[in-house]
């Protein structure tokens, strides 16, 4: 078609068409603006530039992938530098705290405002990284995941204690130190009959006043009670931290805190497990995460000794 | 086609010894075509009162804008000492004794209003005299345009040089040209990177090659777009690049002054003879000195129009013209379009600059003007926000109590440490702790100009709580000076009626 194209000059514009048609109207060759074409040329030369300073082009036999270019530019390698310079830049704060934790223990992360604000900065961005997706966003816990903002602790709430957790894990097989404890599934391996269950999820109820004690709870659950929870929970229900066994006498319910739900948790014996953070995060963020955790409000300072801690929970019931 | 019609070399008389240019207002609507190229304009120099005060308010603009950064202003130790400094790094912004956080932006924007309605004001009374003299782009336009002449000669001259064939003479003169305007240009870039840092830093580090790279972008681009629109483009941004010639449009009445032709004078035009009377006539003698002048390429004798920038050039222009003809001057003047209409029906031309709408310019100018002076006066040093946690929005403590969590933003704006006494107003079982060192003690201590955020627990009793939320104001006051900041909040239970 375009052999056959003559000259068909546009009367109205005076200008020269294409010679394509569409339905009868024309496209005209105007030229392309000048400072468009320009641009064009500018970037042809700048690639051509370009093609010298950078990687570019594509293997050609016996390069390494890629041709190299005289910068030799990698924005992996920039990466890299670029977190290696960074990490850097905080390691003498990391390293700090973690002697600060070592030696005085929480105390005296508390007792310099610096190191005070970086634990909580450095704690708050690991933890969004690697708890929230289970202890939720400000670490106020979801069923089964524990809140940790209360004062509440399965496993103790020191920071010590806190930064051993994390250490181990909980339930997390593959550390030989991690905290372990199991309780059966009563129901489900048939230990319990479903009568017993709710017999038993009767009395449990009644030791937190959430209901009035009822004949089968205070005769067949009690006895329940006594010979198959009380080894880990305690004969008065007050809990055993030593195998993360939770007080069954105050507000705080992990796996939920209706009929259903606790006779649900003792049919099928809860199983929640915590990874070990030894060896998957750095030494000094995890004390950075202990420190963070601490300070949400619910850390139990180390003074507190299990005497002490059943004072407080004596006072409090007094107090009902 | 066009230069035919620019042709210097045809010397008409208008009247006895005034020379009939042979100018064509290029952009003037009628003769402007849609797809059509620029038209260089030449304008020709004047002499003349509006001239001068224009070279003045240039001398004025430009000293202005580079001497600024290097006044120094004493704020102390630690803080700046620039007079007129944007401090992004730290966020700051300082101008002599007012000192602006990034909170109190509304400052700028009340600033920003505050010229919005004086822009109104000075367009409702004088037309468009910000265009006229006070715009960047007209005062560096006039600086190349004056550049230009310097080198190439008045109008006549360098209509003549474009048309003329290369050599050495044209050479130099359009090199020598660009390199001053580069140069100018290269300055203006320069003066602008003085307002984000220390200038005289800025002025070292720029030379050495030691400043942020950021500083050597903003100077090329400044320095680039200076000499495009100032060399290059010139009247075309007015025309088409520029929102406020539609703005101001809309803001001219009737009695706006602006610069006039005044037509009830002026027509019938003509040339005239020697001897000729003046009876039955207008004085316009149709010399074309006013197209002549006009950096925008526009005939004013067309009426008020969107080209016009009001730089009041042709009025130089015809003045001189009128004097040598002998006749009283202002046939073009500063003037409105009412007092035009009034002298044809042989009313007597009247200024009013009370009118309802100056009267309420300058009224919200007083109230806008009279806010920020009071807000600046009264300006806080002390600022308190308390962000309470959302997640989780409470927490039940096992013995049944209510803890909420909040951080606290204490802004410290004097310039030394200060420690600020905490105090909440609630339920007064509540209990107050802040997280640090000292657990019964309410003390925060700011740094010197800083912000401080602390993390503070109140817990509420159970058998206290009843509602499902409950207000809460936080107070901090200055042990030293007594001055105080609240901020209210509240505090959730989680109790649901």
């Amino acid at each position: 078609m375009a052999d056959e194209h003559k000259k068909d000059v546009d009367a109205y514009s005076g200008v020269d068409t294409t010679g394509h048609e569409w339905d009868g109207i024309k496209e005209l060759d105007n030229p392309l603006p000048r400072w468009w074409v320009w641009v064009f040329y500018a970037s042809i030369v700048w690639s051509v530039i370009y093609w010298i300073f950078m990687p570019a082009w594509p293997a050609l036999p016996g390069m390494d992938g890629h041709t190299r270019g005289l910068r030799d530019h990698s924005e992996r390698a920039n990466v890299a530098a670029a977190v290696a310079e960074l990490e850097a830049s905080r390691a003498p704060m990391f390293t700090r705290l973690t002697e600060a934790a070592d030696t005085g223990g929480i105390s005296a992360i508390e007792a310099d405002p610096d190191l005070l604000n970086f634990a909580l900065a450095a704690g708050s961005s690991a933890f969004g990284d690697n708890c929230a997706t289970c202890h939720g966003a400000g670490g106020q816990g979801f069923i089964g995941y524990p809140n940790l903002n209360d004062d509440v602790w399965l496993w103790g709430g020191s920071f010590d204690e806190i930064r051993h957790t994390l250490h181990v894990g909980i339930r997390w097989e593959s550390h030989p130190d991690t905290r372990f404890s199991q309780m059966p599934a009563y129901g489900r391996d048939e230990l319990l009959n479903r009568e017993e269950i709710a017999a038993v999820t009767d009395y449990v109820m009644t030791l937190s006043d959430m209901i009035e004690p009822t004949e089968a709870g205070q005769t067949m659950g009690a006895e329940i009670f006594d010979f198959q929870c009380s080894a880990c929970h305690g004969a008065d229900g007050r809990g055993d931290r030593t195998q993360g066994a939770p007080n069954l006498t105050d507000q705080e319910w992990l796996y939920g805190g209706t009929r259903d739900q606790i006779y649900n948790t003792i049919w099928r014996g809860p199983y929640g497990m915590m990874p070990a953070w030894e060896g998957r995060l750095d030494e000094e963020v995890i004390t950075a995460l202990a420190a963070y955790v601490y300070l949400l409000g619910g850390g139990e300072s180390e003074t507190i000794t299990e005497a002490s801690a059943a004072d407080v929970i004596n006072t409090q019931e007094a107090g009902r | 086609m066009n230069l035919i019609k620019n042709r210097p070399e045809a010397r008409e008389q208008a009247a006895d010894g005034v020379e009939r240019h042979d100018a064509v207002a290029v952009n003037a609507a009628h003769s402007r075509e849609l797809y059509k190229k620029r038209e260089p304009i030449y304008p020709k120099l004047v002499h003349g009162k509006f001239r001068l005060g224009k070279w003045v308010f240039m001398a004025l603009a430009l000293g202005v804008y580079y001497i600024l950064p290097f006044l120094r202003w004493d704020r102390g130790p630690g803080a700046p000492d620039q007079a007129v400094l944007v401090d992004f790094a730290n966020a700051r912004f300082y101008f002599f004794f007012i000192e602006i956080w990034p909170q109190e932006v509304y400052y700028i924007t009340g600033l920003l209003i505050l010229s919005a309605l004086a822009l109104f004001l000075v367009t409702s009374l004088f037309g468009r005299v910000w265009c006229g003299y006070a715009c960047p782009q007209t005062v560096w336009t006039d600086l190349f345009i004056a550049v230009e002449r310097l080198f190439e000669g008045d109008r006549n001259k360098r209509i003549m040089l474009d048309r003329a064939e290369w050599s050495f003479n044209k050479a130099w003169r359009k090199v020598g040209k660009h390199a001053v305007w580069l140069l100018i240009a290269a300055a203006t870039g320069g003066a602008w990177i003085l307002y984000f840092h220390d200038a005289f830093a800025v002025v070292n580090n720029f030379v050495t090659g030691q400043a942020a790279l950021t500083s050597y972008i903003f100077f090329g681009v400044l320095t680039f777009t200076t000499y495009v629109l100032a060399g290059t483009m010139r009247e075309q941004v007015c025309t088409y690049m520029c929102p406020w010639p539609r703005i101001q449009g809309a803001l001219i009445d009737k009695e706006a002054l602006s610069v006039t032709y005044r037509v009830d004078r002026g027509e019938p035009r003509g040339r005239h003879k020697k001897g000729e009377s003046w009876e039955g006539r207008g004085d316009c003698i149709d010399c074309k000195a006013c197209v002549a002048a006009c950096p925008m390429g526009i005939d004013i004798r067309d009426g008020d129009q969107l080209e016009c920038i009001n730089c009041a050039l042709c009025i130089d222009a015809c003045d001189d013209i009128m004097a040598k003809i002998g006749r009283p001057k202002g046939l073009i003047a500063y003037d409105s379009q009412d007092n035009v209409d009034r002298r044809a029906k042989d009313l007597k031309p009247r200024y009013r600059f009370l009118r309802p709408r100056t009267v309420l310019y300058a009224v919200l100018i007083a109230a806008v003007g009279g806010i920020m002076l009071f807000s600046l006066m009264n300006r806080a040093v002390l600022d308190l926000n308390a962000y309470r946690d959302r997640s989780p929005n409470y927490v039940r403590l096992s013995d049944g109590s209510v803890r909420n969590g909040y951080t606290l933003t204490v802004l410290n704006k004097t310039g030394e440490t200060r420690t600020y006494e905490l105090a909440i107003e609630g339920d007064p079982a509540m209990a107050v702790r802040v997280l640090g060192a000292d657990e019964t003690s309410r003390q925060l201590e700011v740094g010197a100009d800083q912000t401080q955020d602390f993390r503070v627990f109140v817990t509420l009793p159970r058998d206290a709580v009843d509602a499902p939320s409950e207000p809460l104001t936080f107070i901090v006051t200055d042990t030293e000076t007594g001055d105080q900041a609240q901020t209210r909040s509240a505090f959730q239970t989680g109790e649901i009626r």
